[in-house]
């Protein structure tokens, strides 16, 4: 009995040890990115400035291309890839979950792997000539569309745990109601699986918003770069970062992404989405 | 209970035509096209980009040019590179760290688990651009936090980014994708019912005999899972570019970052980065089957 | 209101022949339950009349239309599901009025003809709320409900009381009885509980492997089981099956263990007896033994097993043999009974069952 109360309480400490290990090595690369946006003379180094200012701010809103990068560019890619993703993915996922499809689960496993093997800079090379013959090389529909064709396979993997959570009775009860297979879609089948839908949303959002590759292979025009690459504009000629200014818009630029997530975390809470029965 | 049809099969192909048609034009067609072009001469710009002509297996002959391929800069160095980065960041960076944060916290609420996990997702999801920056402030010799660190224990201060390339962008790449394990991990150990485990306390066993016993065998397909898509992702991430550049000296050029220089920079050959992403893809190819095979083995010895 | 016909329907999933060849009459008005074990096929031949499946051959026709081939919508039946089906996202008030909203009824007459029901079945007070805020019973009232506002022309219940705690179930059983007596609507009911199906129903349709195993009323199919299957799936505690041999020209019966059961006038008094040395079962209801400390004539031996009191009467299992046979006693306080007892079947009303199941009489 004493033992293993003793037993208990170290492996709480341990536990506790473990805890605070991790939470260092995970939170200190990015302290840096809470401190320099409010420093005026920012380095590299994590200091607390002695009085915080939001000059850098301002110097950041006064590039007229990284802003509309930012406010322009990332909204319409990001929104795009939004929509086109998580329409399709919720019809694809809807449609497999409620046919009868032979091997469906082993199929949409296999369009994942099929999707991570074709992906990255291997398939950029094919992509971009395909782009290129599309005539939509720095177009924001040719961004969209690339990207809404990586992202889908694992947008209908996770579309596919929501709408497989849904008791066919709902749908059933609507058809024998006398809806028709559409009407009871609208009426019945999207309205739960709206979660589902927001999930997929945001998760692409995201993914659009962060992208790097795919938009500088795939894009020319300054103005119509998003901000992961308008971060070069605060480039000195001789290709040193302005650290004040880049760390204020790579502030700007994340806040989005830790909003949507607070959102998700908070609906839904943040776990793992897609079915994982492998 | 059998899975019932809702609709018939008219209808259900309805709903899943966007998604076949996105499909067809995004995966399948460049997964096709890379092969021919592979073979031809296509570059952006200059002569050839009009009118590639058919080079057979010339661009293979360049990669596989076994008098320097091992050299930096290389196909060889750079696949070479790559393997060391998949081993080390994937498989025990992020698969090790998920897996050992899932268990550590297995069963566990509070303000702890909250923390870890949030960070966790936080490097995780923050846009690639940006913590590449807040790297390169967290690896710099003289100001970034790291030396900081170490400097006050007296261990020195090592310049990251210079002397330790490939070890820098492999804690880094560690760090960036542990959250997906961890989710993966954490969402599968909720599925294991937890009288399994009760029933082996009361037996006795201790937590490596449990981790053993129960977690291991029946997490078994999930860790598979997990090892094919992240060996993959892992395999064609573009991320360390960012940090490094591929540098210093070509010594973090990943396969992704050469297929990049080959086909983006320069001459923009797309031939000869065709070629390079026919074998990444085989290779990939190579790697899901060979878990796919680990998978079915599970499978039919239950 | 309309009758239901079923003519020779297949229906398989895969190789596996869910609904059997399956010819059924439900009458006008008739309280019909399928009765079986899970698998037996009933709530695929209830899904078939809604038209959530479709026949692979065969005839269903609902009143003089055949509808094998129409969709759900056009069958114009009403359907109470296991887990009820109330739509999460809408209110009472508009779940009950879904099937009205879909056949274009405007919004004030929809709440006119929801209230209505509502008030009928005594949940008028929850409409304004959400499934989720009602309790199990309010949330299957309302699913009826929806399924009575529709007027259709025969309702199709899935194990509607089975999510309901024993309370409860009791005092929805007699609620749905008595509205249907109200309705008179054709009723199709499905269930795997068959103190429910007798409760219930006009007639009783016991399933195994989609085939029609007996149909009745719910006295016939208690009084005279045709088979073994539903001899030990009709009643509670289940009848007495023992196995063994015929032997005519005595008049006994011999169990497998030897044990020797006087039979008496019973082989003499069937028009189709077994013959000498046939395989037969014999089944006893527990009722229908009595039980004795000392021997007795006709009587077997067998030893104490337990006693289980069960407030208004008593059960004994004795073991005869390798047998338990359960003793029925209408009785609330428990025998003081020694290890060894005697067992005395009532013979009049035991059944004689052939080697493939079916009843020799």
């Amino acid at each position: 009995m004493n033992r293993y109360r003793i037993r208990t309480t170290t492996s709480r400490a341990l536990l506790l040890v473990f805890a605070f290990i991790m939470s260092a090595f995970f939170a200190l690369p990015l302290l840096w990115l809470l401190t320099a946006p409010f420093s005026t003379q920012a380095n590299l180094a994590v200091k607390i400035p002695e009085t915080p200012s939001l000059a850098n701010f301002e110097a950041v809103f006064r590039n007229k291309f990284a802003i509309r990068a930012l406010f322009q560019n990332n909204l319409i890619i990001g929104g795009g890839v939004m929509v086109l993703v998580a329409s399709v993915a919720t019809l694809a996922s809807y449609g497999l979950s409620r046919t009868r499809v032979p091997g469906r689960d082993v199929l949409v496993y296999i369009l994942i792997l099929f999707s991570s093997v074709v992906s990255g800079t291997a398939a950029m090379v094919p992509l971009f000539l395909l782009i290129f013959n599309l005539g939509l090389i720095d177009t924001y529909l040719g961004v969209i569309l690339v990207m809404t064709g990586g992202l889908l396979p694992s947008g209908i993997f996770i579309m596919r745990d929501f709408v497989d959570s849904i008791p066919r009775s709902y749908e059933e009860a609507a058809l024998v109601a006398g809806a028709s297979s559409f009407r009871m879609f609208r009426d019945v089948a999207f309205p739960l699986v709206r979660p589902g839908v927001m999930v997929v949303a945001i998760w692409a959002f995201v993914n659009a918003w962060g992208a790097f590759l795919i938009p500088s292979v795939l894009l020319r025009s300054p103005e119509h770069m998003p901000a992961s690459i308008a971060f070069y504009s605060f480039y000195t000629e001789a290709g040193t970062p302005n650290l004040t200014l880049v760390s204020a818009y790579a502030f700007l630029y994340t806040i989005p992404v830790l909003l949507l997530y607070l959102i998700v975390n908070w609906r839904f809470g943040f776990r793992f989405f897609g079915g994982i029965k492998s | 209970m059998e899975r019932r049809a809702i609709f018939s099969a008219k209808v259900g192909f309805l709903f899943l035509a966007p998604a076949l048609a996105f499909v067809a034009v995004f995966l399948l067609y460049p997964f096709v096209r890379v092969f021919l072009l592979s073979f031809t001469n296509q570059t952006l710009l200059g002569t050839t980009a009009p009118n590639p002509e058919w080079v057979g297996f010339d661009n293979y002959r360049r990669l596989f040019d076994f008098d320097r391929w091992m050299r930096l800069g290389e196909f060889g160095s750079a696949l070479k590179i790559t393997t060391q980065f998949v081993i080390g960041s994937a498989l025990i960076g992020q698969v090790g760290l998920g897996l050992l944060i899932a268990w550590a916290f297995y069963r566990k609420k509070g303000v702890l688990r909250e923390t870890v996990y949030t960070l966790v997702i936080m490097a995780w999801i923050i846009p690639e651009t940006v913590v590449a920056f807040t790297w390169v402030a967290f690896l710099d010799r003289d100001f970034g936090t790291l030396n900081a660190l170490l400097d006050a224990v007296g261990l020195g201060q090592p310049d990251w980014l210079f002397k330790h390339p490939l070890e820098s962008i492999i804690l880094f790449n560690s760090w960036r994708g542990a959250a997906f394990s961890l989710l993966l991990f954490s969402s599968a150990l909720e599925t294991i019912p937890p009288s399994y485990i009760e029933t082996a306390e009361v037996a006795g066993a201790n937590a490596w005999q449990k981790f053993r016993d129960i977690f291991f065998p029946l997490l078994r397909g999930h860790i598979l899972t997990d090892l094919i898509l992240i060996t993959l992702w892992t395999f064609n991430v573009f991320t360390p570019f960012l940090l490094t550049g591929g540098g210093p000296a070509r010594r973090t050029e990943l396969v992704s970052i050469y297929t990049y220089r080959t086909a983006f920079h320069g001459q923009h050959e797309f031939g000869k980065g065709g070629a390079i992403a026919v074998v990444m893809m085989l290779i990939n190819f190579a790697l899901a089957l060979v878990y796919l095979s680990l998978i079915r083995r599970r499978r039919v010895h239950g | 209101m309309s009758q239901i016909t079923f003519e020779n329907v297949v229906k398989r999933f895969g190789s596996v022949v869910a609904v059997d060849n399956v010819t059924l009459t439900i009458g006008e008005g008739e309280f019909v339950a399928l009765l079986g074990p899970s698998g037996c096929g009933k709530t695929t031949t209830l899904r078939l009349i809604a038209g959530l499946e479709l026949a692979d051959q065969g005839r269903i026709l609902i009143g003089d239309r055949d509808v094998t081939y129409l969709p759900p919508a056009a069958r114009d039946v009403a359907m109470v599901f296991q887990d009820y089906a109330l739509y999460p996202h809408m209110t009472i008030l508009d779940n009950i009025g879904y099937p009205l909203k879909v056949r274009g009824v405007s919004r004030a007459e929809r709440a006119r003809r929801v209230t209505e029901v509502a008030r009928e079945l005594q949940i008028a007070n929850l409409l304004e709320r959400r499934p989720s805020q009602l309790s199990g019973g309010q949330q299957q009232r309302a699913s009826v409900a929806r399924a009575v506002v529709h007027q259709a022309v025969a309702f199709l219940f899935d194990e509607p009381l089975s999510n309901l705690d024993a309370q409860l179930r009791l005092e929805a059983r007699a609620f749905l009885k008595h509205l249907q007596n109200e309705l008179g609507v054709t009723t199709v009911y499905v269930t795997h509980d068959q103190a429910e199906a007798m409760a219930l129903a006009d007639r009783i349709v016991v399933m195994r492997l989609g085939k029609i195993m007996q149909i009745g009323t719910p006295l016939e199919v208690y009084r005279n089981p045709a088979n073994t299957f539903v001899a030990s799936f009709i009643g509670s505690p289940p009848m007495n099956l023992l196995s063994g041999t015929a032997l005519v020209g005595q008049g006994q019966f011999v169990m497998d263990d030897e044990t020797v059961i006087d039979m008496g006038e019973v082989y003499r008094r069937m028009s189709r007896p077994p013959l000498d040395g046939q395989e037969i079962t014999l089944g006893i209801r527990p009722e229908h033994i009595t039980i004795h400390a000392e021997p007795h004539p006709h009587a077997i031996p067998g030893q104490l097993y337990v006693v289980q009191p069960m407030g208004g009467e008593t059960l004994v299992n004795v073991r005869v043999g390798s047998k338990l046979v359960t003793v029925r006693l209408f009785q609330d306080e428990p025998p003081a009974l020694p290890d060894q007892v005697w067992l005395k079947p009532a013979l009049d009303a035991s059944f004689v069952y052939g080697a493939d199941g079916e009843r020799l009489s």
